[in-house]
């Protein structure tokens, strides 16, 4: 406003520190934090040895306390053996294994997640992942299992395939709300649920691509060898290729919605669709393209999924990534670095899920740790409220500083 | 910036109506005519009108199954006919058609399925309403929610919930109208945070649905592994509420035993739907309410709590959608399944939109869908050399093609998914 | 009843909108109170209504402290408000939109619809208004909505009512209308606030004017000062309400429309027939009151909006079917009617915002990437330039004021290659500094030889710039005519008159 009245802000150091506790990223790890609380509460409470102490609380808490404080303890300590680092382990090689499983199982989430996140920034909730990886995986698979090509070539004509396949299956969801302004979340939960029963047919039938001698479940081929993603460190760990693509995916991702002017199209239609229109771009061919590219990064997750196996697969291939991805997107706030980051951390769970399961604690906890992390972000004033951190400040020095250096020459 | 455009001082043009409706009628009255008629099977279905412990039994209907095909089909390409004629004209084609449409195609194809065997017709229409109810009761809730402007994609959720507390706390108590109860109270809870995070913390609203229906799935089936499976017995084995036949009503030949012969849940479905649509249509509080989900800031200005408003037909929406849950477990199979819901939720939102925000017409929707649910469990039983894969699929077609082809760009509530910031 | 405001203050965060403001209203006098945009009229108006709270200061009805938690409050004590945006819902029909809040019921909470009904005939018929209790909000003339915002208030009883910018969507004969209406409700009793920038008005129906400034009371004013004494108090220092210009150095035709038709949203004829043509070196504008089909042309010129029937030439190039792209890249340069929806990107940076319709190449582009260098370098002149109050590019758009964002809309598309300029209510909303540094601009962009089209509803924009004026009614043009022409004639255009 023209008004006069401003306040000057009078201690600068205060003001920064105002703005970085104010801000997206410590809201994230907060809310990552009070994830974790709520999950040693689920543990805590399905745990026996604590059940049975809680009966007698009042003549002996600290038994309660004590089994609670196992609880926890166990709980969280299984998911860092599974995730992280065994330190459990004999060799220095199974210590390892962990932290490679968390990076297998993060690919496709990173890459998939992108997917979801590009989406939003278009406005678009793209509800679909799961239903745009089981048909890209669908195709991957006809090319590695079904044709023939020498190596190299059927490892990139398969990914290529699977890329191509997901971006049409999310196009069709864009071309059909820009044509008659169908919901897209209805529209892409229903598709998931017809890639599943597509896909399901495919595997169960001989002629198609069931595997050979195989039985009544649907199962295919594996991926013929030429065609699989090679191990990246050796025999000695499942970590495939598959991460590198999703890294490469984050660069895309980061050079697409900063640097090109794609993305910035992109951002306008998310920001003010209405102001867009004026301004010359055609809304409805950015939604469909928006959705497509969108697939795509879905895309490279199927190729995880198809190609990484080295056994038949079921119909069950995408796994939960289809609502994983929307989680990571939420808690990354559809940034690169933040995608990568959530990738990472719900990577490490779905590794740590073998140990947990071994001490007894069944591994859907994190899939509730999950849910409530994206939930607390979701909700900034409930995380700011709890934490009694300060409400967005009108100070722009970090945010202006931040902005300076990612858009060059943005200076002042 | 209103821009308010000042109709009736302008000359009028002739209205175009969208021909999209009678093309996408006459392909499918082509293809039931053509596969289902002419190159039917020739074999005999016999409608089974009642069912062995009817009161007033009326004798099978026996009639080649490509007849039914071809006489259906010409009924079909008639309709799409009437509907190109009304679109010239300028007339939308009535929902009632469109229904009646859907409804002889659904038969056309239960009669080529059926070639050979027998349509139990009472069953499947009884089975039908029970698999309605769900859809019904959770698009109530979502027609309660979305009318006072609260877009409510947790509907799956609610429904996830309340089948969960039906099925658990019926079985711990041995109760099961506690096991009812506590499933309206939960998915209300549910509701009660989505109202929450959507009007106090002004969160983009299909988020935070989205969320909790990844929250639900994962507790539960957390849950669901923990306990239940270890100890099914003493958790997960409600039981089912009895089944009611009403006196008189039931008697009544074919549609008596299908709607008159239910359970509780069904019941009180049907009492539900005419109580909304008077409330939401013929009183104060549902004048106040739709205000608030056209248009928050005048409702406010003649002081109407929007706030409030919100949050009190959000929760109790919840609690009607909590039913729908139960009627899934209790008021079905009795216990509880991972992911017992299985997209319901998603269904019940399309029944919202394409009932457009109407109980009668959402119920009718909800109908068509129940159909849609019954034929692939009725088809797999008979085997008719379909895929069971593509059968599963169906209902998601249905939904899909209803989403994209007959709804096109409806009304909903002008403030529908925009939170209300108060100065 | 009187009312008293005093020392009214009301701060959102920093800003200060009202700063201790004192009122007094005597019964059955009609009181004004007037500023310019920004001024702080609106949020005091809603402190007074209970929308928004004080920080300080208090509300006195017949000397009797208030104190209002709501809307509702308000209203019972006796206080109407009738909006600039009307607070109607569109779907529910006149009498619902008028008993809502305080509807008539009769067993289980069943509305009565007949009472309602009732309600409004008795008051439309008191004061003449002649509205149908059951028609939709949405089918009706604008003049016919605000008579059933009015209505609306006088069904709870308002002693006190008041209008927020009422004549802002009337017809000059609707407008004299209405001060006949709070004439003859004055008369009867009702105190009556009339909140307005014109000062045409005033003059007209004021009995005791309140000046407003920068969000604090100026001084009292009487209406009959002088129309420069109050424009004076208004702006706080002297200002010239003319526009310098020279006479227009008339090129070849610049946009030549024939026979424009355009079906609206409810398949009627918004722009009907419509032929005008506008030479290089002139600013034709388009005169009207909002709703006429100005908005639906304007959107027709620049691609928007399907052209039912007729031509729309630039230069030697049709561009009636052209896309929006087409039309931009042909040199049209467009400042929408609303900035914030379709003028501006409030998310984005102020730089990001100079480029949103030319992201496809140079300058702003660079093959598929943005040109940061030189994208900064242009925002950096740009803002220098047109004065725009900020403290850095990468300010977000909607941190500016709505003058600074105007002026951001008008540097984007002054600084292209211009073959038209199409400018829709240029100056809405605007403060007066920004108003005339926009007006100064527009009159460059003519005398540079380019072809102006001005569509404004501000009978005094459209004198102050156009070379020539065609007015607008029901979708036809009623007439092209001098700039010379008197007030008194196109009031009469306005409202359908042919010349």
């Amino acid at each position: 406003m023209n008004n006069a009245a401003e306040t000057p802000v009078v201690n600068r150091g205060n003001a920064v520190l105002k703005e970085i506790l104010s801000g997206g990223a410590t809201r994230a790890l907060l809310s990552v934090l009070l994830g974790f609380v709520v999950g040693a509460i689920f543990m805590v409470f399905s745990n026996e040895a604590f059940l049975t102490a809680a009966q007698y609380f009042t003549a002996r808490p600290t038994d309660s306390l004590a089994a609670a404080w196992t609880a926890i303890a166990d709980g969280y300590s299984a998911l860092f053996r599974g995730s992280i680092y065994n330190y459990a382990a004999d060799d220095i090689v199974v210590a390892f294994r962990p932290l490679t499983e968390t990076l297998r199982f993060a690919g496709p989430l990173i890459a998939s997640g992108l997917g979801i996140a590009l989406a939003f920034r278009v406005g678009l909730f793209n509800i679909g992942a799961s239903g745009q990886l089981l048909f890209g995986a669908l195709w991957a698979t006809w090319i590695s299992t079904r044709v023939s090509l020498p190596w190299g070539l059927h490892l990139i004509v398969a990914a290529l395939v699977a890329i191509l396949a997901s971006a049409a299956y999310a196009a069709v969801v864009g071309f059909l709300k820009a044509r008659t302004g169908a919901h897209e979340v209805i529209v892409t939960i229903m598709m998931n649920y017809i890639a599943a029963g597509i896909l399901t047919y495919f595997f169960r039938t001989p002629e198609l691509l069931r595997e050979v001698d195989g039985g009544g479940t649907p199962k295919s081929d594996a991926p013929a060898e030429t065609a699989q993603l090679p191990y990246l460190l050796g025999d000695q760990y499942t970590l495939h290729w598959g991460f590198i693509l999703a890294i490469v995916g984050v660069f895309a991702y980061w050079w697409i919605m900063e640097r090109s002017t794609m993305g910035y199209r992109f951002r306008m239609v998310g920001h003010n669709a209405d102001a867009a229109r004026t301004a010359g771009i055609n809304v409805e061919r950015t939604f469909m393209i928006a959705m497509a590219v969108s697939g795509a990064f879905v895309g490279l997750a199927a190729v995880n999924q198809a190609l990484g196996a080295r056994a038949g697969m079921t119909p069950d291939i995408d796994g939960t990534i289809g609502f994983d991805a929307i989680t990571v997107a939420l808690l990354g706030s559809s940034t690169a670095p933040g995608v990568l980051l959530a990738g990472l951390l719900f990577g490490a769970f779905k590794a740590g899920a073998p140990a947990m399961q071994v001490i007894g604690l069944s591994p859907e906890i994190t899939g509730v740790v999950q849910g409530f992390i994206v939930l607390f972000i979701a909700a900034p004033p409930l995380v700011r409220a709890i934490f009694r951190l300060p409400p967005p400040q009108k100070s722009t020095v970090v945010a202006d500083w931040w902005r300076s250096l990612v858009t060059k020459g943005g200076r002042k | 910036m209103s821009t308010v455009v000042t109709p009736g001082l302008f000359s009028q043009v002739e209205v175009k109506v969208s021909k999209k409706t009678p093309y996408l009628m006459g392909v499918f009255a082509l293809v039931v005519l053509g596969a289902f008629g002419i190159f039917g099977k020739t074999e005999t279905v016999a409608f089974q009108w009642s069912k062995e412990d009817d009161v007033i039994k009326l004798p099978d209907f026996l009639v080649a199954s490509n007849l039914v095909g071809i006489v259906l089909g010409v009924a079909l390409v008639a309709i799409a006919a009437v509907s190109f004629v009304l679109a010239l004209r300028g007339t939308k084609t009535p929902l009632w058609l469109t229904l009646v449409f859907g409804l002889s195609a659904v038969i056309a194809l239960l009669a080529w399925l059926a070639a050979g065997n027998s349509l139990p017709f009472a069953f499947i229409l009884g089975n039908a309403v029970v698999l309605a109810v769900p859809l019904a009761l959770g698009a109530m809730g979502g027609i309660m929610s979305e009318r006072v402007g609260v877009v409510n994609i947790a509907i799956e959720g609610q429904l996830l919930t309340g089948a969960f507390l039906a099925a658990v706390v019926g079985t711990l108590t041995h109760n099961l109208y506690l096991g009812l109860v506590a499933a309206m109270i939960g998915a209300a809870l549910l509701s009660m945070v989505l109202a929450a995070f959507a009007i106090v913390y002004l969160v983009d609203q299909i988020i935070v649905g989205v969320v909790l229906n990844v929250l639900v799935l994962g507790i539960t089936n957390f849950i669901y592994a923990q306990w239940l499976t270890q100890d099914g017995l003493n958790t997960n084995f409600p039981g089912t509420f009895p089944i009611m036949p009403i006196p008189g009503l039931s008697a009544i030949p074919i549609i008596g035993p299908a709607l008159f012969e239910s359970r509780i849940t069904t019941y009180l479905a049907y009492i539900i739907i005419p109580v909304l649509w008077f409330i939401l249509f013929k009183t104060r509080r549902g004048l106040r309410a739709r205000a608030v989900g056209e248009h928050p800031l005048a409702a406010d200005t003649v002081g109407i709590n929007v706030a409030r408003t919100r949050f009190w037909w959000v929760t109790i929406g919840g609690l009607v959608a909590g039913l729908g849950g139960a009627a899934l477990t209790i008021g079905a199979v009795g216990a509880f399944g991972r992911n017992m819901s299985g997209g319901q939720g998603f269904i019940a939102l399309a029944v919202v939109i394409l009932g457009r925000w109407h109980p009668f017409s959402a119920s009718a929707a909800a109908l068509l869908f129940g159909f849609s649910i019954v034929l692939r469990i009725w088809a797999n039983q008979v085997n008719p050399g379909i895929p069971t894969d593509f059968i599963t699929m169906v209902p998601y077609v249905v939904t899909l093609i209803a989403v994209v082809g007959f709804v096109g760009r409806v009304r909903a509530p002008a403030a529908d998914g925009q939170p209300y910031i108060k100065g | 009843m009187k009312l008293e405001l005093r020392g009214i203050t009301k701060r959102f965060g920093a800003l200060v909108a009202n700063d201790h403001i004192d009122l007094v209203v005597k019964s059955g006098e009609i009181h004004s109170l007037l500023g310019e945009n920004g001024a702080g009229k609106s949020t005091l108006m809603n402190v007074l209504y209970g929308l928004y709270s004080a920080d300080e200061g208090e509300i006195l009805l017949d000397d009797v402290v208030q104190n209002f938690k709501g809307p509702g409050d308000a209203m019972a004590a006796g206080i109407g408000m009738v909006h600039q945006h009307f607070m109607l819902i569109p779907v529910f029909t006149v009498a619902e939109n008028v008993v809502l809040g305080h509807e008539p019921t009769g067993a289980l909470d069943t509305l009565d619809l007949e009472a309602a009904r009732k309600l409004v005939r008795e008051i439309s018929d008191r004061f003449g208004f002649d509205i149908d209790p059951d028609a939709l909000v949405e089918d009706l003339p604008v003049g016919a909505q605000q008579r059933v915002e009015i209505i609306k208030a006088l069904a709870r009883d308002a002693k006190v009512l008041v209008l927020d910018e009422p004549t802002a969507v009337l017809t000059p004969q609707e407008t004299d209308e209405l001060m006949a209406i709070m004439k003859g409700l004055a008369k009867a009793g009702t105190s009556i606030v009339f909140i307005t920038h014109k000062l045409r008005e005033v003059q007209e129906v004021a009995d005791r004017i309140t000046v407003i400034r920068l969000g604090a009371v100026v001084g009292d004013a009487k209406p009959t000062d002088s129309a420069s004494t109050l424009a004076t108090m208004m702006v706080g220092r002297a200002v010239d309400l003319d526009v310098k210009k020279h006479s227009p150095k008339k090129g070849d035709a610049g946009l030549t429309v024939t026979n424009l038709t355009v079906v609206g949203d409810r398949h009627n004829k918004v722009v009907d027939d419509v032929s005008f043509t506008v030479h290089a070196g002139e600013v034709l504008a388009i005169a009207g009151v909002q709703g006429n089909g100005q908005t639906e042309l304007a959107e027709a010129l620049v691609g928007l909006r399907e052209v039912t029937g007729g031509q729309i030439i630039l230069g030697k190039l049709d561009i009636t079917d052209s896309t929006v792209r087409e039309v931009i890249d042909a040199g049209v340069g467009y400042i929408p009617e609303d900035r914030s929806k379709d003028g501006l990107v409030g998310d984005f940076t102020i730089a990001e915002n100079f480029m949103v319709n030319r992201s496809y190449g140079p300058p702003f582009a660079k093959g598929l990437s943005i040109d940061f260098a030189n994208r900064a370098r242009i925002a950096e002149d740009l803002i220098t330039e047109y004065d725009v109050r900020t403290p850095s590019q990468t300010t977000l758009a909607k941190q500016l004021s709505g003058g600074n964002q105007q002026k951001v809309v008008v540097a984007r598309e002054l600084s292209r290659d211009l073959n038209l300029l199409i400018a829709s209510q240029p100056t809405r909303g605007v403060d007066v500094g920004s108003i005339e540094f926009i007006h100064e601009r527009i009159i460059a962009t003519r005398d540079a030889g380019k072809p102006v089209v001005i569509i404004s509803t501000e009978l005094d924009e459209v004198s102050a710039l156009a070379d020539r004026i065609a007015v607008m009614y029901r979708g036809k043009i009623v007439g092209i005519v001098d700039a010379t022409t008197s007030r008194e004639t196109l009031g009469r255009m306005m409202a359908g008159a042919t010349v």
